[in-house]
């Protein structure tokens, strides 16, 4: 009787054993994945501030959002000066959701997201890509809005 | 096979009935969207429509995505991937026939021959109007171009 349990159990025991295989491998790709869905804008601002090795000022991130900087647009030009509303784009009229975090809680929860947005408009705005410094300004001055 | 007995397949019929009610789809407004390449979407339609694919040639399509550094006036640069992707795509989407053999100037949309006999009604002064801004902004008079439906039918002009 015991032997006939052991091979009943067997067909069991392999399928347990596999699906603790299974639970721990999506433990696993959770946990791997999870930094890049749990990231939050302060986690951006505090990697871009260590990149520029000095404190943000959200005044100057102010100033530098609604500058222009010898080209033809702002950043508030599309994202407007409050950056707890809507804005609009320049030149498509599409309407651009906010970019303070608190008013858009999606804002700065993707870096590659960030980086893509942040290189294609500071070279429309400044002609260059804008420097870790800069990026950490605007972001400290975007976190200063609450709901 | 005779032309006659040709006729007499149901899926011929079908076809040739098909091709005779619908002209085709742009000069009938009605662009099919089919199933979108979720990257096209994605990233063109963050700044604007995406613009049905059939409504440019495959050279125009491939100029545009070769130059999203200078895209009208615009960064709209991509990473090498999606920049392969959603050229490949759109080449095998789009415009085909005479009518894109010619490129239009700059690549747009709203130069095409076709365009501006479609639009020949529309004065300049509709395309100034606040709500309006510009010919490109299709959705503006077509409330389902993001669909990719132009249905003359749905127009409807903003004061």
């Amino acid at each position: 009787m015991p032997l006939l349990f052991f091979y009943a159990a067997r067909p069991f025991q392999r399928s347990a054993l596999r699906c603790c295989r299974a639970a721990s491998l999506a433990l696993a790709t959770w946990c791997a994945v999870l930094p890049a869905q749990a990231l939050t804008a302060a986690d951006q601002l505090a990697s871009y501030a260590a990149a520029s090795g000095q404190p943000p000022q959200n005044a100057r991130g102010q100033e530098f959002f609604n500058t222009k900087h010898g080209h033809e647009w702002t950043c508030a030009s599309c994202h407007t000066a409050n950056p707890a509303i809507e804005g609009k784009h320049a030149s498509t009229g599409k309407v651009i959701r906010p970019m303070a975090p608190a008013a858009n809680p999606d804002r700065f929860t993707d870096a590659a997201k960030t980086e893509k947005w942040f290189r294609r408009n500071c070279n429309d705005v400044v002609g260059r890509e804008c420097t870790s410094a800069e990026k950490a300004d605007v972001l400290v001055w975007l976190l200063t809005f609450k709901n | 096979m005779s032309i006659l007995s040709a006729l007499h397949r149901p899926a011929v019929l079908l076809g040739l009935a098909a091709a005779c009610l619908g002209a085709p789809a742009w000069a009938e407004g009605g662009v099919a969207t089919g199933s979108r390449l979720p990257a096209y979407q994605a990233e063109c339609a963050a700044c604007h429509i995406a613009y049905p694919p059939g409504l440019l040639g495959a050279k125009s399509w491939q100029q545009i995505m070769g130059g999203l550094s200078k895209h009208f006036g615009a960064d709209a640069s991509l990473d090498a991937a999606s920049t392969k992707a959603i050229g490949a795509w759109l080449a095998g989407h789009a415009g085909t026939g005479r009518r894109f053999s010619e490129l239009p100037p700059g690549n747009r949309i709203t130069k095409s021959a076709w365009f501006v006999r479609q639009h020949d009604e529309v004065s300049a002064s509709v395309y100034k109007r606040t709500a309006v801004g510009s010919a490109s902004n299709c959705a503006a008079c077509h409330p389902r171009a993001a669909d990719g439906n132009f249905d003359e039918h749905d127009v409807r002009i903003p004061k």
